[in-house]
């Protein structure tokens, strides 16, 4: 019955990933820790191995759509890893509960400047 | 390529790895609101080019994991297959909706997320 649920939340994290362009970490991390019990590193680590397929596949369907700039989205992920780096150092040097609520505060702003936008403009 | 283009690309790298690096997720949630309010993306071209950038981010960090022995491959298959499924049938379905729509829908899912966040 775990199985069947960690698939099922698999398939809507990928729906997701594909609709929003996320690669679904959001509910795999959830499907790994909640019905497989993984602990929290080692869901958060699997999720990525999700993640990649996933990622891989929505961008061949998006190209297909002609929705993909290849050049863009390929220099953002050759430049990630200095983030990624920059990222690990952060959170070993600042509250981790700190770096959560501005994290949570910079994304509701953002969402409130989407739906601003969203709303302004036709279509 | 101008540099000040190149800058605000390695800007939004940065930001996503940064993200990633913290949060264990792929930067997907930091890319595709970047590249539409640094670039005027639209919405969709926004999240494609996004997934690309995942699978390469996706890929270092899943490699970087698997080093330390953190990566149990089964369950992230026993996951990921019917993620590939979902993701087929999610781009399919945003190609019939409208781009605002796909805004509206992105800012829910910044809004759970950040729940989470404030909940953890």
């Amino acid at each position: 019955m775990e199985y069947v649920a960690a698939a099922l939340l698999g398939f809507a994290g990928g729906a997701v990933g594909g609709l929003l362009g996320v690669g679904g970490g959001i509910l795999f991390v959830p499907a790994l820790a909640i019905f497989l019990d993984e602990p929290q590193l080692r869901a958060e680590a699997t999720s990525l191995v999700a993640i990649v397929p996933v990622a891989i596949v929505g961008a061949w369907r998006q190209n297909a759509y002609g929705n993909v700039r290849v050049r863009d989205g390929l220099i953002v992920g050759a430049l990630s890893p200095l983030g990624v780096a920059a990222g690990v150092v952060l959170s070993n040097t600042v509250s981790e509960r700190a770096l959560e609520v501005g994290f949570a505060l910079l994304l509701l702003f953002v969402a409130t400047q989407l739906v601003r936008r969203a709303l302004r403009a036709p279509g | 390529m101008a540099a000040d283009r190149f800058l605000k690309l390695a800007v939004t790298a940065t930001a996503a790895g940064a993200f990633s690096g913290l949060f264990g997720v792929g930067g997907g949630t930091v890319i595709v609101p970047l590249l539409i309010f640094l670039f005027a993306y639209g919405e969709r071209a926004a999240t494609g080019t996004s997934m690309l950038a995942i699978a390469v981010i996706g890929a270092f960090a899943a490699l970087g994991q698997a080093l330390y022995g953190n990566v149990d491959l089964l369950e992230g298959l026993l996951v990921g297959i019917p993620a590939v499924g979902g993701v087929v049938a999610g781009a399919a379905i945003q190609q019939r909706v409208p781009e605002r729509s796909i805004s509206l829908l992105f800012a829910a899912l910044l809004a759970v997320v950040a729940i989470q966040f404030l909940i953890a």
